[in-house]
């Protein structure tokens, strides 16, 4: 039985060699389709997971009210610098939310640019005021030494924590532990401990929690006030903001809906107008990724059905006309005792190990192509066992479904005209 | 008469296709018989029916009225898969242009009757080899058909004919494109067969070739015309004169 299907195989190849360029060119629409195929869903995925890192690295459970410079006011700012401008999110609203969302922990944040300098090491980066609470919201660790804790709060302790990166560039050498950094003109900070590496994204504003400097909230108001002044490349702003951000941890995500709401009615009462609060719900985000994913596969599916079904037409055209030029072959084949079921296996078997070459091709290099695709365009790729079959599959199904029907029109000719065929 | 095993008999075969309006009567009430044995032709001028008849006998088409039976079972009924099966086990097709199938080699050939009877195998691998030295080509097993001359590539289809020890050989004009020396040989091919007991039923135009049969059976407008007797004696005598080397 199988030295049979083997021998029909052999044949079919055989009868595929006589037509070398045909043939290649027929198996290469194939080979692109299942290729892309792969290709795409590999890039697809891998966009998915990066997307979904980025959400979860947010928190899915967490909700956050993050205060932003009003647009109007940008140009307020250049006629009168020395008014400072007031916006955002303030201490009694965050006491409100705290208040409003009893089973949530709130964490308030202060985000201010500053100079940091460690002996001849210097570095500008952004000081994060916050609470003892941050790093459980925040889902960080700390790798070495302790986090801050409510008692430098209280006691608005010069104590900092460093963020990965900002530790490597402040401290090349040494350990930073117990080590004091100047932040801006004249406050000493002592180092009480170091976070684990993040990787992330997400931080202040666009600043990565890895550079980031940590220090009690309390002691941030206290050091540096409420009212801001950047000088940058020339331009002078002063600003009036109590908190950058308040992040809310909801206790898990089926109570996110319920608390997005509480949230963003509070914030609307008080900046509806102002327009300069911004409520950001990364379990939302995730949903709407999610969804835009779906309808992205949908549309990937589409143009790899085309392209499976472009290769399948090619595969059915060849097909035809094999079926045309080997009509005597047929027909003595006929003559010879086939029956009409010997000539379709015949012509599926050859249309299947045309697509199934293609198949097998396409499969190696749509494995290469996300390869490159990372190399090339820094895009992450995942390429998933079952989206490698499912390729392979329907590559080989196009061949037998395309084939059908020439194979079909080789069996129902007559034998006599088959014979006298030229 | 001495008797004799009928291996295959028509009994008023009709054969009409339909073209437009108008019907065409190819075969109008034959009745003949092939028995064990028999070297028959078959002749008659263009139009006669000798193709009709020929298609008829190698189960490639069906009667429209009458009885074909072949062994002892009439095939004028049969399903088309049936008549593959008996096309497969019970004649051996030898075709005026060779019909041998340009890919495969001379053995794989020889195998494809056997095959679609799933009988490849060593088996028939033997067999081929036997059959391909029986007509001289034992040598030429790996070679394709288009590497070899016209009478070789009859001989291979005359072997490929054997294959399934068919009831009866069925040759459509076996000799039509070869030339006068090739043509003696595949004609000394088939008297050896016959002389070992093979049937053989010919159609041809070439009265030289009729000679060497037993027998000749004349077709003239979809009838039978007349049934001639050659004795073996006037056949050898005739085909020596043909191949111009016989006593």
């Amino acid at each position: 039985m199988i030295q049979g299907s083997w021998r029909i195989v052999r044949l079919g190849l055989k009868s595929l060699m006589l037509h070398k360029l045909r043939s290649s060119l027929t198996t290469a629409g194939i080979l692109f389709g299942v290729a892309s195929v792969i290709a795409m869903l590999a890039v697809g995925e891998g966009a998915k997971i990066e997307a979904l890192e980025r959400f979860r690295d947010m928190g899915v459970t967490n909700l956050i009210a993050r205060s932003k410079k009003p647009a109007e006011s940008l140009s307020n700012s250049q006629q009168s610098a020395w008014m400072p401008i007031g916006y955002g999110l303030q201490f009694e609203e965050a006491d409100l939310i705290a208040a409003s969302l009893p089973d949530a922990t709130v964490i308030r944040i202060r985000e201010i640019k500053k100079n940091m300098q460690r002996g001849e090491n210097f570095r500008s980066s952004i000081v994060v005021g916050t609470e003892a609470d941050f790093l459980e919201v925040a889902n960080m660790r700390v790798r070495e030494g302790r986090w801050l804790s409510n008692v430098d709060n209280e006691r608005l302790a010069n104590v900092c924590v460093l963020g990965a990166t900002l530790s490597r560039l402040l401290f090349p050498l040494e350990n930073p532990m117990g080590q004091t950094i100047l932040v801006g003109d004249d406050d000493r900070y002592r180092v009480v401990g170091v976070l684990a590496e993040q990787g992330r994204t997400a931080g202040a504003g666009s600043t990565p929690y890895d550079e980031c400097m940590f220090i009690p909230i309390n002691t941030s108001n206290r050091r540096f006030g409420v009212i801001l002044t950047n000088r940058s490349g020339g331009s002078f702003s002063r600003e009036r903001v109590e908190l950058h951000e308040v992040k809310v941890k909801m206790p898990d995500s089926t109570t996110v809906p319920a608390g997005a709401k509480i949230l963003r009615d509070l914030v609307e009462r008080q900046h509806k107008d102002k327009n300069d609060v911004l409520v950001t719900v990364p379990l939302e985000l995730l949903k709407q990724e999610e969804e835009s994913k779906r309808m992205f596969n949908i549309v990937l599916a589409v143009i790899a059905s085309i392209s499976l079904l472009v290769g399948g037409i090619g595969i059915m055209n060849v097909m035809l006309a094999t079926v045309t030029e080997r009509t005597r072959e047929i027909g003595i084949r006929r003559a010879l005792g086939a029956k009409r079921k010997h000539i379709i296996q015949q012509f599926l078997v050859e249309s299947g190990v045309l697509s199934a070459l293609g198949g097998v091709v396409g499969v190696a290099l749509g494995i290469v192509l996300p390869f490159l695709i990372t190399i090339w365009f820094d895009q992450k790729t995942i390429i998933l066992p079952h989206h490698v079959g499912l390729a392979f599959g329907i590559s080989a199904a196009v061949g037998v479904v395309f084939g059908i029907y020439p194979a079909w029109r080789a069996a129902n000719m007559d034998p006599v005209d088959a014979l006298r065929h030229e | 008469m001495t008797e004799r095993e009928i291996i295959a008999e028509f009994v008023d075969v009709h054969r009409h296709y339909t073209m437009g309006d108008n019907i065409v009567r190819a075969l109008n009430g034959v009745s003949m018989q092939v028995a064990r044995g028999d070297y028959l032709t078959i002749m008659g001028r263009s139009g006669s029916g000798k193709s009709t008849m020929l298609n008829l006998l190698g189960c490639l088409d069906r009667p429209t009225s009458g009885e074909y039976r072949v062994g002892n079972r009439d095939v004028s009924r049969l399903s088309d898969d049936a008549l593959s099966d008996v096309r497969g086990r019970e004649i051996g097709f030898i075709f005026q242009s060779f019909n041998l199938i340009p890919q495969l080699t001379v053995l794989e050939n020889l195998e494809v009757p056997l095959f679609y009877q799933n009988r490849v195998g060593a088996e028939s691998r033997k067999k081929a080899e036997y059959l391909a030295d029986r007509v001289g080509l034992g040598q030429r097993l790996e070679h394709k058909p288009l590497e070899l001359s016209g009478g070789q590539q009859q001989r291979v289809a005359i072997a490929r004919a054997l294959m399934n020890d068919p009831l009866f050989l069925l040759a459509d004009e076996a000799t039509g494109n070869l030339d006068s020396n090739t043509e003696a040989e595949i004609l000394d091919l088939f008297d050896d067969l016959r002389s070992d007991g093979v049937t053989i039923v010919m159609v041809t135009h070439n009265p030289a070739v009729a000679e060497r049969a037993d027998r000749t059976l004349w077709l003239k407008d979809g009838e039978v015309e007349k049934l001639i007797e050659n004795t073996r004696q006037t056949a050898t005598v005739a085909a020596g004169d043909a191949a111009g080397e016989q006593a």
